[in-house]
Formats: C-alpha cells, sequence, structure tokens
C-alpha cells in the first residue's frame, strides 16, 4: 500500500532508531529525535518498536491512505482528524482506504511521530531507513516529503482502535527545561566564574534549532582561561584542533551560544565543547519549540545512568501497559 | 604530548593526544582506533579517529563508563608500540582556483570575514607572506596534502599539508560562519585544508572548487560505486591547479560516467617522511605518476 502526501508539513522525514557505524566517516545516527515517542507510536499500532514513522516537526502533513492502515501520533501534542473528524493522540486509530488524516495546530512540544500498521517500507541504507537530508541520504529520497509523494508502507496486521499509552507514562520537557549535563570534553578551557555563570544563567532555544543541533541564547558570555592558542586550531581562544564531538556534547563558539548536538549532527569541528547532555534528557530537546527557556543542570556519571535506568524503566512500564 | 581522556557524557568516552596538529599526534589516534576495533569491547558502537584526538561511543547498559574507560587505558599501552606506517593511496584531486561560484558565496557573507575588502585567497596569502594570489596556488598545490580526519559532514576530508610546520598555510575561520557554502568547495580553517562534500553551513575559507565529486550517496559515480565516500584517514591528496575549460570538460565527463580518478596505492612511513619531506613528496608524486 501507498500513502499519497497532500501536503508535506513543515519538515516531515522518515526516521526509525538510526543509522550506527558511520560517525566516523561524518555520517551522523539520524533517527528519531523523541525515541520514547517514536517507540510508543509503533507499539501502539503494532509494529515492532523501531520500524519507521514519519517524524513531523510543529507542522502535520495531510496524508491520504490508499488502504486500511492503522495509525498512532504521539510526542508533540499535535491532534490528529481523519476525514476532518477530531481523534486522541497517544491512541491508536484506524484510517480506511481513501480516508485523509490531517492535524490540528501545534498544542504542545515540537515533533509528532506517525506511526502506520506495517511501517513506512523506504529502501534500507547503512542499516536503516531514517532520513540524513544534510547528506541526501536515506528516507524518501534522502529529503523531506513533499506534495504529491507515494510513500510505501509494509505490511502489519494493525490492532484495534482505542489502545492508549496511559498520561503518566507520557515524558515532556518541564518549564523551563531542565537539561542535565557532565561537564568534561573542554570545560576546562573557562573560567571557574564563567562555570558558574553557564549553570546559574537561564538559556533560550534560538530559532536555529535542528535534527543537527539546538542553539541556545541569553545567558552571560563565557570568558576564556587565557593560553597560547595550539597550532593548527585557530586564532579564536573558542578553537581546538578539529575533533569528534559527541552526541549531546556543548558547543560554545565565540564563547556565546551553546549549541547542543542531536542525531543528525556534525560529527567533528574546530569548537570546543563544555560538555554533553546525559543520554536520558536527549528526547526531550527535540519536544523543545523555540523561545521555550531551559537550564543546565550540572550532574555526576552515577546521576547520568540512574537517570537512564529510570528511563528505561518508564519504557517498560509503558510496554507493559498494553 | 600527553594523553588526555574525557566522558562525553554516560555514551562516549574523548581521548585527545595532543592539544595541537601534528602527524604524531594522528597516528597515535589512528593505532588506538585500530587497536580498539580489533579488541572487538562489547559494547562500542562507534569509533572515531579524529586529527588528534579520537572518540569512542558505547552502550552503557553492555559495559559501564568506568570500565570502558579501564579498557581503553590499556589498549593505550599496547598501541603505542604501533609503528607510524599506513597503507596509503594518493589521489590527483584538481581544483579550479579562484571559481565563479565560491566566489559569488564569499562576496555574500563579506561581513563575516576578517577582511571584507579582499577575497579569501588574498587575504591568506597576505597573513602567509606569499606572492599574491598566483604565489598561493603554487604554494597551496605544491605538496600533497594528508587526510588527517573525515567528517563534519558525510565524508568531507581534513587535510594536512606536508611540509614544514613553517611553510604551512594557516588562516583563521571566519568570524561567524556562513550559512552557505557550494557543494565541493576546497577550504581552509586553522592549518586544515577541506573539500566540502555537500552544499551547507561552514566557516572555512574558501579558495576554489574540484569537478570531482566526493561523496554520492546513490553511488552511481564511477569511483564511488563500492563506498558512498571517496576518503579514509591515510589518504594523501594532491592538487591539480585547472582552467575554466578543463574544469568544464571534467564535469561533463563526470556526468557521462567517463571520468577516471588518478590514484595509486602507496605506503606511508612517518619517520621517512619526517627525514626528508620534499624528497619523500617527490618519491609520491612518482608512484602517482607512474615514474
Amino acid at each position: 500500500m501507498a500513502i499519497n502526501v497532500i501536503k508535506p508539513g513543515l519538515s516531515t522525514t522518515v526516521q526509525d532508531l538510526g543509522r550506527p557505524g558511520y560517525y566516523n566517516i561524518g555520517i551522523p545516527l539520524s533517527g528519531g529525535m523523541d525515541r520514547l515517542a517514536l517507540k510508543a507510536a509503533n507499539l501502539l499500532v503494532g509494529n515492532k518498536e523501531g520500524a519507521a514513522v514519519l517524524e513531523a516537526v510543529f507542522m502535520g502533513p495531510e496524508l491520504k491512505f490508499t488502504e486500511d492502515a492503522t495509525v498512532a501520533v504521539t510526542g508533540a501534542e499535535l491532534p490528529p482528524r481523519v476525514d476532518g473528524e477530531p481523534r486522541e493522540t497517544w491512541t491508536s486509530l484506524k484510517v480506511k482506504k481513501g480516508q485523509v488524516l490531517s492535524f490540528d495546530f501545534l498544542k504542545k512540544g515540537a515533533r509528532a511521530y506517525i506511526a502506520v500498521s506495517g511501517g513506512i517500507d523506504v529502501p534500507v541504507v547503512l542499516g536503516s531507513r531514517s532520513t540524513y537530508t544534510l547528506g541526501a541520504l536515506g528516507g524518501f529520497k534522502g529529503r523531506k516529503l513533499e506534495e504529491g509523494d507515494k510513500l510505501p508502507v509494509g505490511k502489519g496486521r494493525g490492532t484495534k482502535e482505542g489502545r492508549s499509552i496511559p498520561e503518566k507514562l507520557r515524558r515532556a520537557p518541564g518549564a523551563p527545561a531542565e537539561l542535565r549535563m557532565l561537564p568534561g570534553l573542554y570545560w576546562h578551557r573557562i573560567t571557574a566564574d564563567a562555570g558558574k555563570h553557564f549553570f546559574e544563567d537561564t538559556w533560550k532555544v534560538a530559532p536555529e534549532a535542528d535534527r543537527i543541533g539546538y542553539r541556545f541564547r541569553g545567558g552571560r558570555p563565557l570568558e576564556f582561561v587565557p593560553r597560547e592558542q595550539p597550532f593548527g586550531a585557530g586564532s579564536d581562544p573558542s578553537n581546538i584542533v578539529d575533533a569528534c564531538y559527541p552526541y549531546g556534547s556543548i558547543q560554545v563558539p565565540g564563547g556565546t551560544e551553546p549549541i547542543v548536538l542531536h542525531r543528525d549532527a556534525v560529527s567533528g569541528g574546530g569548537y570546543f565543547m563544555v560538555g554533553t547532555v546525559i543520554s536520558a534528557d536527549m528526547d526531550l530537546i527535540g519536544q523543545l519549540q523555540p523561545h521555550t527557556t531551559a537550564c543546565f543542570v550540572e550532574v555526576t556519571m552515577a546521576q547520568a545512568l540512574k537517570a537512564r535506568k529510570d528511563q528505561a524503566k518508564l519504557y517498560d512500564k509503558l510496554k507493559a501497559s498494553f | 604530548m600527553k594523553t588526555r581522556y574525557s566522558y562525553g557524557g554516560d555514551e562516549h568516552i574523548f581521548v585527545e593526544y595532543d592539544e595541537e596538529m601534528s602527524l604524531e599526534a594522528f597516528f597515535k589516534s589512528l593505532s588506538m582506533a585500530t587497536a580498539i576495533k580489533k579488541a572487538k569491547i562489547k559494547g562500542v558502537t562507534e569509533i572515531c579517529p579524529a586529527n588528534a584526538s579520537m572518540q569512542v561511543k558505547f552502550d552503557p547498559d553492555v559495559i559501564k563508563p568506568s570500565d570502558m574507560m579501564k579498557e581503553l587505558k590499556a589498549i593505550e599501552k599496547a598501541a603505542a608500540k604501533a609503528k607510524p606506517v599506513i597503507k596509503s593511496r594518493i589521489i590527483e584531486i584538481p581544483v579550479l582556483y579562484n571559481d565563479p561560484w565560491t566566489h559569488e558565496t564569499l562576496m555574500r557573507f563579506r561581513e563575516r570575514h576578517q577582511d571584507p575588502k579582499s577575497t579569501d585567497i588574498e587575504y591568506t596569502a597576505r597573513i602567509n607572506n606569499l606572492d599574491g594570489v598566483d604565489g598561493f596556488i603554487k604554494a597551496h598545490s605544491g605538496a600533497p596534502w594528508f587526510v588527517s580526519m573525515v567528517g563534519f559532514v558525510a565524508g568531507l576530508p581534513f587535510l594536512y599539508q606536508m611540509v614544514d610546520r613553517k611553510r604551512q598555510i594557516q588562516s583563521p575561520k571566519y568570524l561567524r560562519p556562513r550559512t552557505d557554502t557550494p557543494k565541493l568547495t576546497v577550504g581552509h580553517g586553522g592549518c586544515f585544508g577541506c573539500i566540502y562534500s555537500v552544499r551547507g553551513a561552514g566557516g572555512y575559507q574558501m579558495f576554489g572548487i574540484t569537478p570531482v565529486p566526493i561523496y554520492d550517496p546513490n553511488q552511481k559515480i564511477k569511483h564511488l560505486k563500492d563506498f558512498m565516500c571517496l576518503f579514509r584517514p591515510g589518504d594523501i591528496v594532491k592538487w591539480k591547479p585547472i582552467d575554466r575549460a578543463e574544469y568544464d570538460a571534467t564535469v561533463a565527463a563526470v556526468e557521462k560516467g567517463k571520468f577516471k580518478l588518478k590514484m595509486k596505492d602507496v605506503t606511508f612511513d612517518l619517520s621517512e617522511f619526517k627525514k626528508d619531506m620534499d624528497g619523500y613528496n617527490a618519491k609520491l608524486m612518482g608512484a602517482l605518476n607512474g615514474n
């Protein structure tokens, strides 16, 4: 079967759990930015947790189905409609052959995950169906959806209508969003005072926030420990000899605006980094809208691992809720 | 050179061999990456060598970060014995310097540059005491460049000029990064050259453009049929200055599937290279040209 794209939305891409193993040549993981929501959407329609879904940013697409299917929308609060009739998010719903799935305006969050029974069946490239737009790789022709696209869908039995995930198991960022991070990498490049106000200040998500990285604004600039720049690094005190960038690493070009790299990360470059957002909080970043307030919270490795366990427990509970 | 280890959150360990760039630091990073791959440590998902550092990504549910750290430190001792020798390829990349596309782009972003009154080549020539654009092209294309890292975006090579440090071209990155760079731009930042594999943001100075694709996700281009990225760490690049007519002819040949990349297998030995850089480069050129 296929889904015909009537309207593509703002930036709707095919994503699964990603493409590990090629970061060493600059091809990033890609995959859904909010993995918990992506997996939940798949479970709701009877797919394997890592099947390919659509990730819609800020605005939903309009899709016409050529066969009956089960659909679920999770992540951001982007209420779906079937032939104009309102439906619930985080709940399985039926879309019949010839019907149109559309969406209301975004109420909360930033990225909605639209799972279809059988999964979006684009070709597997380097082990994944995820779209890496910058490299025109994977997904639907390596790009975001466009009007007139015909999306292939795999075979799936689907589930019955009205399966739902309890509200307390839907994780969403707080206000301000607290991003827990482990200081490290090139943390020693900034002064003790700068290190203090980095955590004290409230930041705001800048308009430059996408799958590559999220930029933050509004905190005080970071002062550097003076040094003679090492050979090859470049003359700015925020420059380093180009190195690898971890996922979630926080670089601060010029010491002014922190950028947290996400699933389509550039794999390396010449800006120093103050540390890394812990794996348990990466999903939350994908749900931050521009202008949302956020702060960075220092944690230890033990706390990071505990948070990761809690996140895994949340998913276990979610699975058990079926 | 002092090795520095750091956690990158709960899923990465970052290892810096030296703050400054050198081929010694590169070989340390590469030999560590190779040794880690061989060790087949459970839970490791990505091993990324870089210019003078490297990074490992792992699944902390499979291996505790502190155990991963122990493993890496143990491997470092063994890897230190590896000889700085690598099986390499020397590849000729034609460049149209001062091309119209990077020129249009650099004019568009002039206010983000250190010196809005000159072009990127003129500026870099001046701060490196080179004799204008011609002197710059001679210095830039005279000696080969070593691929010391692949990344930033898919298949982009970082290139380290194979001459004495005092002759290496250095140039700062743009004051603020551009939001646009033409695909296949030949760029430069710090001491590193690069070829932008895709169109997109960038902060390096722009010197020219190559007609030779280095990344093809569809794997249709002849020299990218086996793998979508051309470069791997340890490759050696020799720039060949070309004019507009040759540029156009090469673009047409690539489109018709008739372009053949000039490339030869060689072995690179750092100790031999350091004894006589120019002599060693001459031998590499001999291998490339089949003498």
